[in-house]
Order: structure tokens, then C-alpha cells, then sequence
């Protein structure tokens, strides 16, 4: 308690030890003291509660009245207890101090005061004798500056707090304030006691009847007690204000109306053009306004119509542009990708297939010819072997790799077979030994189909018509093929149109020389034009055996050609039908005939007219003659070591003659969607595939199907998406390709292109021939020239001249 | 006359020309290279084609008059003149 000290502005003042902390009132800490009662006197006074001894710098002194009215610091009037400070001027005090010399009040003091550094000197009025006098004198600056500072502290001092002493409060008597009187107004207490009432009845009368009766209310007056309803103006409530929503909605009107019915009938009006009569028209044409008109307007007409023979403005380059770069920057794989293969272990080990036909309707159905694989010796020396195996067709479907789906028996291998256009139930097939058979497959179409759940066994279907062998050809049956539907051949070999529009004719040809034509109707439909020394056809009733369909009951066994067409000397391996000529290729010639049968004037004969023309180009023997499918005049022919290109018409050469190639070509066939693809098939299994358009010294693309020889190509369009080409080979096995995109799709004008390049190989044909006519002529020209000279040469005759 | 008919065959011999018509003001065909019967639906209908597309023109701008209309069908392109009182068809194949 005693360290304490005076911290005001941080001044720091080393009291006497007799101070007490109360001094620390003034330090502005905010503890608060226990303060006894001289604290709560002191507002703003400094006083000391206990006071012993006077610190150095201040000197208690005494004052006599006549000195403090002399200084103006008379006690309790100048001076108070609240304004104890008073400032002294040394000089006074000097002067004092000189004028009463020991009288003065501050004589004891002298020295100090004339050592006093400042002016000014202050007195501090000690009301309360701390120091033990009235007055004190401050001594040192420092001190009086302590003081002064004091004092303004002082002045700003707060007063001091009141602190209530706290206590914990004691229950006291409840002070009613009147806010229970609210409380026992509502409780429900009686204001007076119950009342009780008995009421009784006499007893004889319990249980007597009740007797009711009606009463007017309204005659008695008071008969009824009735509260009216009024106004009650305590409750009119006037809404002052209302929240509602509103939305708007288009206007509805309903509204109806009844119309007049009326039923339609039909009617119709016929109208022609007014026209003009011819006088009329000549005066308008006549007419200055006319003249006037096409004048004006014709520059119109000239400049559009040059604009359009110029270019043509609608022309899109773009979608154009787009087709060509299609076909160069796919990636995709143009080889032929084998899409399935054939082969039975029963039916044709050992044996190659001679010719392949894909069934006109039905998706997926494939038909071969089994034929066995021997040399003339050796179908000798085992005939009696080849009696006890039929020959078959068999008919391969693509759900079923394994086992053929029907079988058609021949009385012979079968070279070539055909399947008729108009009904593809009929199928024709040309034999071995000459004669044409006929099968009926309508009972097993459905199976074909795939409709029809399989039995085990492959159902065999035996022909149904036959032709006579003695009437048949002589050799092996090599082409034969079905006449359009659309025309038949009469019997002197006049095409005539068919008005049934199904096939009924047959083209065979055979190498013994002989075309004949087959008909398949009933004798009695034929025309009978002349029938002189013709064979007729004789009807025959047969039984039916072996389950076989009727169709062609007429024809079996007694089949007869209808014209058999007799070429000297030329063996016939293939023929390709056109309207009314025929092309007949053998061992590498190109015989080109027209097969109208001539009626010779002398023996009445008819014969056939000589082959227009021949022309040997191919090494060997040709086995092919196609026809394209986009050009109807040309014509595609294989044999030997090359293939040929012809044009009808043409009868020069060959428009086109591919290089010999390594190997044999045995067999061709055009692309069925592109026009200048062709397929080859050579003897070493390899399909060539040519694309004309883009080279033609050799195959585009060569690929390898089979170890041995190919027997037969035939292409197929199964849909847009995909194309089949069906291969044979020697072995009997039959493999199925997909063309991919690049081969099945024919580029932007190919068309156009093939026919511009045949058109154009033709002009080279025909200025060839010009040429080697001219190369002709001038030979001629320049041997007689020669010849003329010599002459000219040995008649001339010499003269001498002999001068003497 | 014989100018008229000189004109004609000057546009008539333009390399892909097919036919001239001239037709009147009412659509009755007054001369032509083609036959009757496609003469007269080309008459009838390039009239009230063109009838329509001058008044769509003058609806446009009553100041403006169609000259020269020209119908671009896939296959060959349609030219018509209008006149007061005359109408001048020429169908020709542009470029091929």
C-alpha cells in the first residue's frame, strides 16, 4: 500500500512511506478502494487521511492575517477549503520580507525563497493542518508543478461510485397491485346457493296414453316466443381492404348454327382448249403489235439461252466432286472374301461341277451340276459303274452347308442347265448322251424356301419329261438355253411374238453340229404353220411313276426339237442367243449365223443359211459367250489363253483383245452391277478380276480360290448391300465369294465412260481397216509404178549420134 | 411477217432449243414448233404462271413490270416473255 505512487501523465513521484494508496485515486486505475470516509469528503482536494511528517519540498508555515491580506490569502475568503492554491510572487514575497524584515512571515524561510528558480511560488491554503500548519509553502518547481497538475486532475475527476452493498433478498408479504381481481372475475364460483326444485306427478297417472293435439301457433297471441333477427350495429364490420387475384381469359362464345345438307353427287366436266382457226392466226401473226413484240423481246431470249449453252448454272460440283473421291479413298479390302463353300462327301467326291444356277427367287438357293470327272476312255471303260450312279443336281441352300437341299436325278451328267425365267419351278437340263430333260420342283418349293422343316433324308426329284433319244442330239448337250418369254420361233424359224409371255422354247446346241429349238407345250397349242415334212409332236398318255408331276407328261420320251438347224462341219460348244442370230464358238472359232431356215427353190429343203462370219482369234476352245448386261450389242467371249470383247455389228474383230495369260482362261463373266468389270477364271484356280476402265493390258486384281481348275463363275445380287459370286471348281466344290464394295459399285458415268471406249476402240478398228486398205492400195500403186517404170526402162530407145 | 418468222427461227436454231410458242393475251397459242396438245398445256398454264408472277411483281412495286421470267425444271428450262398483249415460250435443254 505504501509503493504507490502518482501516476498522472505517466509522472512517477516517490512518496513518503506515510502515504497511503489513496493516492491512487488518481492514477486513473479503476480499482476500486475501500474508502473510508474522509475519501468521500475529498473531491478534488489532495489531502492525506493520515499525515506525520511534511515531505521535503514543502514547508509549512504560518500566516498572519496581515500577511494574508497583504497576499490576498486570507483563510476562508480568498482561500478555501475547495481552492486551497495560490500563487506568490517571489518579488513580493522579496519585498515583503525587506520592508518588515523580522516580522515578515517568511523570514525563517528567506534563503529559500530567494533560491527559488521561477517567478512564481505557490501556497497551498492546509485547511486541515496536514502538515501541521494553516499554509504551506511549495519549494521546489517540480513540487508546484506536481501541484498544479493536481489540481486540473482533480478538477476533471469523476465523482466516485456508489456501491450498494449486495445481499440475498428475504421473502417479504405479498403486495397486491389489483391483477388477481382479473383472475377471479373469470373462475365460475357460486354467487348465491343452488337452488333445488321436486317436482312430482301424481302417481295414477303414470303410464296413461298420451294424447296429442294441434295448436295454432299464430291464434293465441304469446302462443310462440320468437327472436328476431336486427342489424346488429356492434358487428358491421366495413373490410377496409381485400387482397384478391385476377386473370384474364380470352372471350368465350359458343355459338352454333345448322347448315343445309347436302350430299355429294358425282359430276364431271369436259373441257378443250380454246384454240384458234388458222385465218385468225394468221392475222395475229401479221399484225405491227406481233412484229413490234418479238423484236423487243428476242435479245432477251438470245442472251438466256446462250448463258444456259454455255454452262449450266445448277450443275453441282460439289456432290459431283464428292462421288469420284469416294471410290479412291476407301481403304477397304478389294479382294473377293469367301462368303461360304459347298461340298458333299456323298454326292460329289470325285466328281467337278460342270455349271452352277443361282435360283431366280429364292434368296440363297444355289444350284450345280455334278458331273464326273473322266476322260472319254475312262466313261467307257466304267459305263456300267456311271449306270449305277445317278447323276445329280444337287440344290445347296446357305442356311445348310452341309447337306444339299434337293436332288435332281438325270439320266446323264448334265453339262448345262437352265432354270425358266417365267416359272422357276421348271428347270431344263441338256445330258451327256443328247437329250433334253425337263424337272418339275413345285412340290419341293417351299422347302427350298426354308418354310418347311427338313426331313433327313435330301428329298430326290426325278424329271419329268425327257426327250427321245433318237431325237435328241448326238453328242454332249454343252449350252442350251431358255427363249425369252417374250417371243417364240415358229417352225420355219420366224421369231414371232409369244402372247403368253412365259418361256415355252429351248436353245440346245451340241458339237455334232446341230442347234435345235425345243418347245414345251402341248402339241396342240403349236402353231402348225406348214407342216409339211416337220415332225410333229405325238401324244402319248404315260403313267405316272415315281411320284413324278404331270407337267410335262406330253413331251416325255417323244420330245422332238421343233427346228433342228444343221451347220456343215462345226462343232458347237456354246451359243448365246440374240434375236435372231446366234453366236456359235468352237474350238477357238467365232462363228456368227443367222438361224432363219431357208427354204432352197430346188429340193424343197429347208436348210439353214451359211454362217455370215468367222473369225478365229482365240488359241483354243472357246467356252464362253456372254453377253453384257448394260450393252445389249457387246459381247464377251473366253477361250484359250485370252478373252475377246465384240460389238454386233462390228465385223472386223474384236473391239477389245486381252493379252495371252499365263494360264488357260476356262471360263468368264461380266460384273452384274459394274460395267466394266469382268471375271476370269483360269485353270489354276485364280479368278481374274478385269476393270477396263482402269487398265487393260492386265487383270486388276488377281486373287487364288481354288487349288484346281475353275469350272463356272456366276455372279449374283442377293441385295444392294451385297453380291455373291458363285465359283466352281474341278474338285466339285463350290465356293461362295462376296464382291466387295469396290468391285459391286460402279463409279459416277461408267457407263457412259465404257461406252465412249467402245465407241472408240470401234473407230480404231475402222481406221485400221481403212488403213491397211490404203496401205493396200498404195502397195498396188507403187508395184504398178514399178512395174512401169521397168517398161518405160526397156522401151526406151537408143540413138547414136556418129559425128564424122 | 417475214421478220417475225426470221426471228423465230434465229431462236428456234439455238443448239438445245426444243420449242417456240407464241401465245396471245388470253393464252390461245398463235404459233408454235411443238405439237398441239403439249403447245396448249404449256400456253394455258405458263400464261397463269406468268399472269401471277406480274401482278406479284407490280404488288411488290406498282412502279416495276416483270420482263423476263425464267422456270428451271430438272430437266430443261422454261423461258417466258410477257408482253401487253403477246406472251413468247421458249423451252430449251441447257448444257448437257
Amino acid at each position: 500500500m505504501g509503493a504507490g505512487g502518482l501516476n498522472t501523465k505517466g509522472r512517477h513521484t516517490q512518496l513518503g512511506s506515510g502515504y497511503l494508496s489513496c493516492t491512487s485515486a488518481f492514477s486513473g486505475s479503476p480499482q476500486p478502494q475501500p474508502c473510508g470516509k474522509a475519501l468521500m469528503q475529498a473531491t478534488g482536494e489532495m489531502r492525506a487521511i493520515i499525515m506525520q511528517s511534511h515531505p521535503n519540498d514543502i514547508l509549512p508555515l504560518t500566516l498572519t492575517s496581515a500577511t494574508q491580506e497583504l497576499f490576498g490569502c486570507r483563510c476562508d475568503e480568498d482561500v478555501t477549503g475547495d481552492n486551497p492554491y495560490k500563487i506568490l510572487r517571489k518579488e513580493d514575497i522579496v519585498q515583503d520580507m525587506r520592508m518588515r524584515a523580522a516580522v515578515s512571515d517568511f523570514s525563517p524561510m528567506k534563503q529559500l525563497v530567494l533560491d527559488y528558480p521561477e517567478d512564481e511560488l505557490l501556497l497551498v491554503y492546509d485547511r486541515d493542518f496536514i502538515y501541521g500548519s494553516s499554509f504551506y509553502l511549495v519549494l521546489t518547481a517540480d513540487a508546484k508543478e506536481r501541484h498544479l497538475k493536481v489540481i486540473e486532475v482533480a478538477l476533471e475527476r469523476e465523482p466516485s461510485e456508489v456501491f450498494a452493498a449486495q445481499k440475498t433478498s428475504e421473502p417479504q408479504p405479498w403486495i397486491s397491485l389489483g391483477s388477481e381481481q382479473e383472475i377471479e372475475e373469470e373462475s365460475v364460483t357460486d354467487s348465491r346457493p343452488r337452488l333445488k326444485y321436486r317436482i312430482s306427478r301424481v302417481r295414477r297417472e303414470f303410464g296413461a296414453p298420451i294424447f296429442f293435439s294441434d295448436r295454432n301457433a299464430m291464434e293465441t297471441k304469446d302462443g310462440f316466443i320468437e327472436c328476431t333477427p336486427y342489424q346488429d350495429k356492434n358487428f358491421s364490420l366495413k373490410q377496409m381492404e381485400r387482397h384478391t387475384g385476377v386473370q384474364t381469359i380470352p372471350n368465350l362464345k359458343s355459338s352454333s348454327t345448322q347448315t343445309q345438307w347436302t350430299y355429294p353427287r358425282s359430276m364431271c366436266t369436259q373441257y378443250e382448249p380454246r384454240e384458234f382457226s388458222e385465218e385468225k392466226k394468221e392475222n395475229c401473226l401479221q399484225s405491227e403489235k406481233l412484229k413490234n413484240f418479238v423484236n423487243s423481246v428476242a435479245s432477251r431470249f438470245e442472251i438466256a439461252i446462250q448463258q444456259n449453252e454455255i454452262m449450266d448454272v445448277f450443275f453441282d460440283d460439289w456432290k459431283a466432286l464428292s462421288e469420284e473421291d469416294s471410290g479412291y479413298g476407301r481403304k477397304a479390302d478389294p479382294h473377293l472374301k469367301e462368303y461360304q463353300s459347298f461340298t458333299d462327301l456323298h454326292f460329289s467326291k470325285e466328281k467337278t461341277i460342270s455349271n452352277i444356277n443361282w435360283h431366280p427367287t429364292i434368296n440363297g438357293v444355289i444350284a450345280v451340276a455334278v458331273t464326273e470327272r473322266l476322260s472319254f476312255e475312262d466313261r467307257i471303260n466304267g459305263s456300267t459303274k456311271l449306270l449305277l450312279n445317278p447323276s445329280l443336281i444337287l440344290f445347296w441352300s446357305f442356311s445348310d452347308p452341309i447337306n444339299p437341299q434337293l436332288l435332281l436325278e438325270c439320266p446323264d451328267d448334265v453339262f448345262s442347265f437352265e432354270f425358266c425365267p417365267s416359272d422357276p419351278n421348271i428347270i431344263v437340263g441338256g445330258c451327256m448322251n443328247g437329250q433334253v430333260v425337263l424337272w418339275d420342283i413345285s412340290t419341293h418349293v417351299e422347302q427350298l424356301q426354308g418354310t418347311h422343316k427338313r426331313e433327313n433324308e435330301t428329298p430326290v426329284v426325278r424329271y419329268c419329261a425327257v426327250s427321245g433319244i433318237e431325237n435328241g442330239h448326238k453328242a454332249p448337250i454343252t449350252d442350251i438355253q431358255w427363249l425369252p418369254g417374250t417371243f417364240e420361233v415358229s417352225r420355219m424359224g420366224v421369231p414371232m411374238e409369244n402372247k403368253n409371255g412365259i418361256c415355252v422354247q429351248i436353245v440346245t446346241c451340241a458339237p455334232d453340229c446341230c442347234v435345235m429349238f425345243w418347245d414345251i407345250r402341248a402339241p396342240r397349242v403349236l402353231q402348225t404353220m406348214a407342216d409339211q415334212r416337220k415332225q410333229k409332236v405325238e401324244e402319248k398318255p404315260l403313267e405316272n411313276p415315281h411320284g413324278v408331276p404331270n407337267t410335262f407328261k406330253h413331251l416325255d420320251l417323244t420330245w422332238k426339237p421343233l427346228i433342228r438347224v444343221q451347220h456343215i462341219s462345226y462343232c458347237k460348244t456354246r451359243l448365246q442367243l440374240v434375236l435372231s442370230t446366234t453366236f456359235c464358238p468352237q474350238d477357238g472359232e467365232l462363228v456368227y449365223t443367222d438361224w432363219k431356215l431357208e427354204k432352197d427353190n430346188d429340193s424343197g429343203r429347208l436348210f439353214s443359211a451359211k454362217p455370215s462370219h468367222r473369225f478365229i482369234i482365240h488359241d483354243g476352245q472357246v467356252n464362253t459367250v456372254r453377253r453384257s448386261p448394260f450393252f445389249k450389242d457387246i459381247i464377251l467371249t473366253v477361250g484359250g489363253w485370252t478373252f475377246a470383247i465384240w460389238k454386233e455389228g462390228v465385223t472386223n474383230g474384236p473391239i477389245i483383245q486381252s493379252s495371252c495369260s499365263q494360264k488357260k482362261c476356262t471360263v468368264g463373266y461380266w460384273s452384274q452391277s459394274r460395267p466394266a468389270v469382268l471375271f476370269i477364271g483360269k485353270e489354276d484356280g485364280n479368278i481374274d478380276v478385269w476393270d477396263l476402265l482402269e487398265k487393260t493390258h492386265e487383270p486388276s486384281q488377281t486373287q487364288n480360290i481354288t487349288a484346281t481348275q475353275i469350272t463356272c463363275i456366276k455372279p449374283w445380287i442377293v441385295s444392294s448391300k451385297q453380291h455373291l459370286l458363285a465359283v466352281s471348281d474341278h474338285l466339285g466344290t463350290l465356293h461362295i465369294l462376296e464382291i466387295p464394295w469396290t468391285l459391286r459399285s460402279p463409279s459416277s458415268n461408267e457407263k457412259l465412260s465404257m461406252s465412249k471406249y467402245f465407241e472408240k476402240e470401234v473407230d480404231r478398228l475402222v481406221y485400221f481397216e481403212k488403213r491397211r486398205e490404203m496401205r493396200a492400195k498404195e502397195k498396188k500403186d507403187y508395184e504398178a509404178e514399178e512395174l512401169r517404170k521397168k517398161t518405160y526402162l526397156i522401151k526406151r530407145p537408143v540413138i547414136f549420134i556418129i559425128e564424122k | 411477217m417475214a421478220e417475225v418468222e426470221e426471228t423465230l427461227k434465229r431462236i428456234q436454231t439455238h443448239k438445245g432449243v426444243i420449242g417456240t410458242i407464241v401465245v396471245n393475251a388470253e393464252g390461245i397459242p398463235i404459233r408454235t414448233t411443238l405439237d398441239n396438245s403439249t403447245t396448249v398445256q404449256y400456253a394455258g398454264l405458263l400464261h397463269q404462271l406468268t399472269m401471277k408472277a406480274r401482278s406479284t411483281v407490280r404488288d411488290l412495286d406498282p412502279q416495276n413490270d416483270l420482263t423476263f421470267l425464267r422456270i428451271r425444271p430438272k430437266k430443261h428450262e422454261i423461258m417466258v416473255a410477257p408482253d401487253k398483249e403477246y406472251l413468247l415460250i421458249v423451252i430449251q435443254n441447257p448444257s448437257e
